[in-house]
């Protein structure tokens, strides 16, 4: 054995010990049964999976999905929008901006959404707000609802879709949009036939990296969506910390994780054909 | 402003008014929780204090909170910079053997959602019957960390000198003493802020905790969470924005050592094969 491998000893244990092994116990637990007082019985089925796929939990996992793609189509829009005026500002204003769209990202998730609370909750500035213009509001509703759970989701992930578009724009050979430009294309016609295609793999790269971690968000929802909103990760949570049925919960990871998977893999071929053209 | 390129045509003003826009719906809410931490209403007036950062140092169940996270933040961030470090010099121009299956657990480490990795953790300690407290936590934290180490480390590695190591080779140094007084030393400012990465991570870290910990053993983001729950106060504001000044402290830290790029690249590593590191 060489030294080098030595050197890859505690990662390799590491790493077997504590992510492989944990993922392929989920796996098996997914086909056991919930025993009668939560806890495992090892006795086989297949009853979690089909219990998966019946219409209440395909509900939730659509309302789950519809939000990761709505959250990932913003952050698309917005990102592209915001790297781009990034992009073309000031060498200083570009490092400013960086830090400006870093910073609330780095701070902890239950801060920041300990703040939004207070921003919409009651006798919070925004409440105060609509009763100083008489705007009649529901308290209430205004404190827990999707909105507040797509402008959290929004807020949380927006630097993964802007931090790949930005790399990707700083990247970018602006004497093209100058080619463009000399050539009598508008603005938008530019954006979409000069930049945009040059950005492709940086536009998939974000929107992966805001698809995946949106679907099994557990926290936001929880905290900003009331109990109205169940959604996928809510619906794992809830198995594994309250219902104790842990082999439900373990099948309904397992198809999470078979999803990604494939959108992985996607992704993938997509990139591989595109390389060989 | 006189020092914007020419090389670089201006983006549409639509695009200059939505950055603002989005910067303003970053930023203002953390803004007034930090002013609602500083200022003490009474009926008729609004007078600014530091009352309520006193009272979250006088809250001895907060500060047992701070010593938990602090206390598993520094062990985890130890154990992760030394394994990552140790793989990262391991991976170091090796290639075939283990290296296929040591990235792609480190892939799988990074990309999987947190939820995922929290709730795998915690059957794999029900399973070998671990008993929940600050260990299990302290596992959780390094088990995520040591790929963003290995990230960091491994992108200083790639950019050294090679001739370096020929020349203490030729002088008669062993494969030990290159690794030892050679690239180690020159290694020294990224696993800093490796270190420094991976206890920001397990400082912050709330999801995975939540799940791994023992009863009474919360961590502050925890102990929030639940506090939380119960509503806002001036108390919470104080102690949300004590923690929001410190990850401010690590963020300016970072962008001194640039380990935050690699943060970002790590989590896109599957999908765009990671840059080379900038200075």
């Amino acid at each position: 054995m060489k030294l080098r491998d030595l050197f890859l000893l505690p990662v390799g244990l590491w790493f077997v010990v504590f992510v492989l092994l944990p993922l392929i116990i989920v796996g098996v637990v997914s086909f056991a049964t919930r025993g009668t007082y939560g806890g495992v019985e090892w006795s086989w089925t297949m009853a979690n999976y089909v219990r998966a796929f019946s219409p209440t939990y395909l509900g939730i996992f659509a309302e789950s999905f519809k939000l990761a793609l709505v959250t990932t189509g913003f952050c698309l829009v917005l990102g592209v929008l915001v790297s781009w005026a990034m992009a073309t500002s000031s060498t200083r204003l570009r490092q400013l901006y960086l830090m400006a769209i870093v910073l609330p990202f780095l701070t902890n998730l239950v801060i920041r959404i300990y703040a939004i609370r207070l921003f919409v909750g009651a006798e919070g500035p925004l409440q105060a707000g609509l009763t100083f213009l008489g705007i009649p509001f529901d308290a209430f509703a205004l404190t827990q609802n999707k909105w507040l759970v797509l402008y959290g989701m929004i807020t949380t992930y927006l630097p993964f879709m802007v931090l790949p578009l930005y790399g990707a724009f700083e990247k970018f050979d602006f004497s093209l949009v100058e080619a463009a430009q000399d050539l009598g294309a508008d603005v938008w016609k530019i954006l979409f036939t000069v930049i945009l295609p040059n950005l492709k793999k940086a536009l998939w790269a974000g929107s992966l990296l805001v698809f995946i971690p949106s679907l099994g968000e557990y926290v936001i929802p929880d905290l900003l969506g009331g109990a109205k909103n169940m959604l996928y990760g809510n619906l794992i949570t809830e198995q594994f910390l309250k219902a104790r049925d842990w082999p439900f919960g373990a099948a309904l990871s397992v198809l999470m994780m078979v999803l990604l998977l494939v959108l992985a893999l996607v992704f993938r071929m997509w990139e591989a054909r595109r390389a060989r053209n | 402003m006189p020092a914007i390129e020419r090389s670089r045509p201006q983006a549409p003003p639509l695009a200059k008014i939505v950055l603002w826009v989005t910067l303003l719906l970053l930023h203002t809410p953390i803004l007034v929780m930090i002013l609602g931490a500083l200022i003490e209403k009474t009926p008729d007036s609004w007078n600014w204090t530091l009352r309520w950062f006193a009272e979250v140092v006088n809250d001895q169940a907060l500060m047992d909170a701070l010593k938990n996270s602090v206390f598993v933040g520094v062990i985890a961030s130890l154990l992760s910079t030394v394994i990552g470090t140790s793989a990262a010099v391991g991976l170091y121009r090796s290639a075939g053997g283990w290296r296929w299956a040591v990235e792609g657990l480190s892939v799988v480490s990074l990309v999987f959602p947190e939820i995922v990795f929290a709730l795998s953790l915690l059957s794999l300690f029900f399973i070998l019957q671990f008993e929940l407290g600050l260990t299990t936590v302290v596992i959780a934290h390094v088990s995520f960390s040591i790929s963003y180490v290995m990230m960091t480390v491994g992108a200083r590695l790639a950019t050294l000198d090679r001739s370096l190591e020929d020349a203490a080779r030729d002088l008669g140094a062993t494969e030990w003493q290159t690794y030892r007084s050679v690239v180690l030393p020159l290694l020294v400012p990224s696993i800093i802020g490796g270190g420094a990465l991976s206890f920001l991570l397990s400082f912050d870290d709330f999801l995975i905790t939540y799940f791994v910990n023992g009863v009474g053993q919360d961590t502050l983001p925890v102990k929030l969470y639940t506090a939380m729950k119960l509503g806002v106060s001036p108390k919470l504001n104080a102690l949300s924005s004590l923690m929001f000044v410190m990850t401010l402290l690590a963020l300016i830290f970072f962008f001194r050592s640039s380990a935050f790029r690699v943060f970002f690249e790590a989590r896109g590593k599957h999908e765009s094969k990671s840059e080379k590191e900038n200075p």
